[in-house]
């Protein structure tokens, strides 16, 4: 009899164990799940204002039409990207494209005292601060789940219901992509 | 993160017990002055009573009445969307639950505070010379020393402490002035009888504590309120990763003459910066809420290698030469590393330009909702939120601008 209750409670104690490791595996993931929607409202928004943007520096930009062809190309393969890490390099470039074309206002003192210019400069600097702060939270909830589901003994768990390590949004450095790249090879 | 606001909640909770302490002795000697037998215990029932009504007010209507007593008005995104964007750029980066609603305040003078005693419900202002003086760095800088005190319960911590403090000295000041208008002639009717001696020594028990209690509770809650700048400037660095913003942000607010004439003596250690200047003397480092300034901007200028805890940490000892933990021991066991955003190379420009003055002018107008029309001749229009005409001519050049009710 006692060996049956000591069972019972053997049972009993690792169902509980199991469940609760489920749980917090689960809450895990959609902290994740979470800080990856904030990212990519913020990414949505650059999105959206890199049209405005180029109609805006068309009329003032007449010698920079590779930068803004740059920055078109890039807004849609970030916009096609599928995969958290196909995004970050996507985004990665539009980023490196904007960078030069904001080095190149300089060049443009009457763009650079346009109102409409100046708003939608604001926008895009904090939706890329707001892309960069996110990003450091959404990799901290990454690295805390993947290192909960390769550890023992929530590994277990989550190789029985099937949990995935999630990929971690990485941009190159940034002084890197702000480098504008030159072309030589029209010269030779 | 978690840890390092217990941490805060531990060191609160036994302020508030010291401070509770010393309130209820000062209601038992009081009332023991007056009526010896069970006089202190109708004392300390009247000090709770002062106490809990104080506190149940700024609970529930602090936040409002600190925002109406500093004349701030809650100002939409058109209004200035730079602060907007800023606010909710530390709002994800301090991972507050939501948007703090946002304040601009009428005056020229540079400062901001953050109010809430929930980081669901709190509130940024920022006066409008301060928008006006501040590039977007120095803003950030500013903004997330402010969330950050939000996020670290510094405000509940500064309002009920400062509720607190403030029936001590509210009863302390009653029985004083008590003491003088009618004391005298009691004390000595009562003398006449036979329990004079002990009366009389709880009497001056009583006279020493009215005096010392305001003093030495003062201390401990600027003590401890500068102790939570050193925080909140260290979790600034952590939000921004840019600690040359804050640094340069205070050094321009410092560098002003201007009083904050909305602030006083109870609103002082909500603000970025001491808002009453010392006037002649040069203030007694005890009995200021906020460290000096020099200081916080040398700590900040030293930072190097990264903007987490640990950095702030060991920049600060670098600077005091002292080993005094301003960071909860919490805070400092992380060590991930922040890497530092780069500096950019923009002269800092000390004093208060035409162009500033006009800005905050500028600002001041938007919040009061007024209409801005830009003319061809290079003039802009100001048009005040009662103007009934559907037209006017320039006043410089005469053109005609149609306006849209």
């Amino acid at each position: 009899m006692t060996g049956v209750i000591i069972l019972l409670v053997v049972i009993a104690v690792v169902v509980l164990f199991v469940i609760s490791m489920y749980n917090s595996l689960i809450q895990l993931r959609n902290r994740v799940k979470n800080a990856w929607s904030q990212i990519d409202v913020q990414l949505k928004r650059r999105h959206d204002l890199i049209p405005n943007l180029i109609e805006t520096v068309r009329g003032y930009m007449k010698h920079e039409r590779e930068i803004m062809e740059n920055i078109t190309k890039y807004r849609s393969q970030a916009m096609d990207a599928k995969t958290v890490g196909e995004k970050a390099q996507a985004e990665g470039l539009l980023s490196g494209a904007l960078g030069q074309l904001r080095v190149q206002v300089e060049n443009y003192p009457d763009l650079k005292a346009n109102q409409n210019f100046l708003a939608l400069q604001e926008e895009l600097t904090s939706t890329e601060n707001k892309i960069s702060f996110s990003r450091q939270s959404y990799n901290d909830q990454v690295l805390f789940y993947n290192n909960k589901i390769q550890m023992f003994p929530s590994n277990i768990i989550a190789g029985m219901f099937n949990f995935k390590a999630e990929e971690f949004f990485e941009v190159e450095d940034e002084k890197e992509r702000a480098v504008p790249k030159v072309d030589f090879s029209a010269q030779s | 993160m978690w840890e390092l606001i217990q941490a805060n909640k531990r060191k609160s909770i036994v302020l508030f017990i010291s401070l509770g302490m010393t309130l209820l002795l000062l209601g038992y000697f009081f009332g023991g002055a007056y009526y010896p037998d069970g006089g202190g215990y109708i004392g300390i029932f009247f000090a709770l009573i002062i106490w809990g009504i104080l506190s149940l007010i700024s609970y529930f209507s602090g936040s409002k009445i600190l925002l109406a007593v500093s004349g701030a008005k809650e100002v939409t995104k058109e209004v200035h969307p730079q602060l907007f964007n800023v606010v909710e750029e530390m709002k994800i980066s301090a991972g507050l639950p939501k948007m703090p609603k946002i304040y601009i305040i009428n005056e020229a003078a540079p400062n901001a505070f953050a109010t809430g005693i929930k980081p669901e419900e709190s509130a940024v202002a920022v006066t409008a010379g301060l928008l006006a003086r501040l590039n977007r760095d120095e803003l950030q800088g500013v903004i997330a020393h402010e969330v950050s005190h939000i996020v670290n319960r510094d405000v509940l911590f500064v309002t009920f402490a400062g509720i607190m403090l403030g029936s001590i000295v509210l009863i302390s000041e009653i029985f004083l002035r008590s003491l003088w208008f009618s004391g005298g002639g009691r004390y000595s009717s009562r003398s006449s009888k036979s329990s004079g001696q002990g009366q009389m020594i709880i009497m001056i028990i009583a006279i020493v504590f009215a005096i010392l209690a305001p003093i030495l509770a003062q201390l401990l809650y600027f003590a401890i309120s500068r102790k939570r700048e050193y925080l909140a400037d260290a979790s600034a660095v952590r939000y921004t990763r840019y600690p040359e913003g804050l640094a340069s942000a205070l050094e321009k607010i410092s560098d002003t003459s201007i009083d904050l004439k909305s602030a006083n003596k109870v609103t002082a250690p909500m603000y970025i910066i001491n808002p009453l200047k010392p006037k002649g003397m040069k203030l007694s480092d005890l009995t200021s809420t906020h460290p000096p300034t020099s200081e916080r901007i040398r700590i900040l200028r030293s930072i190097s290698g990264g903007a987490n805890y640990v950095n702030y940490q060991s920049a600060f000892n670098n600077v005091k030469h002292a080993k005094s933990t301003i960071i909860p021991s919490s805070g400092l066991t992380d060590n991930t590393q922040i890497a530092l955003k780069e500096m950019a190379a923009v002269p800092i420009v000390l004093g208060v330009s035409k162009q500033n003055k006009r800005d905050t002018g500028d600002i001041m107008m938007k919040v009061n909702k007024y209409s801005f029309i830009d003319c061809k001749c290079g003039l802009k229009i100001k048009i005040p939120p009662d103007f009934k005409k559907n037209e006017l001519f320039c006043p410089r050049c005469g053109r005609l601008h149609k306006l849209e009710q």
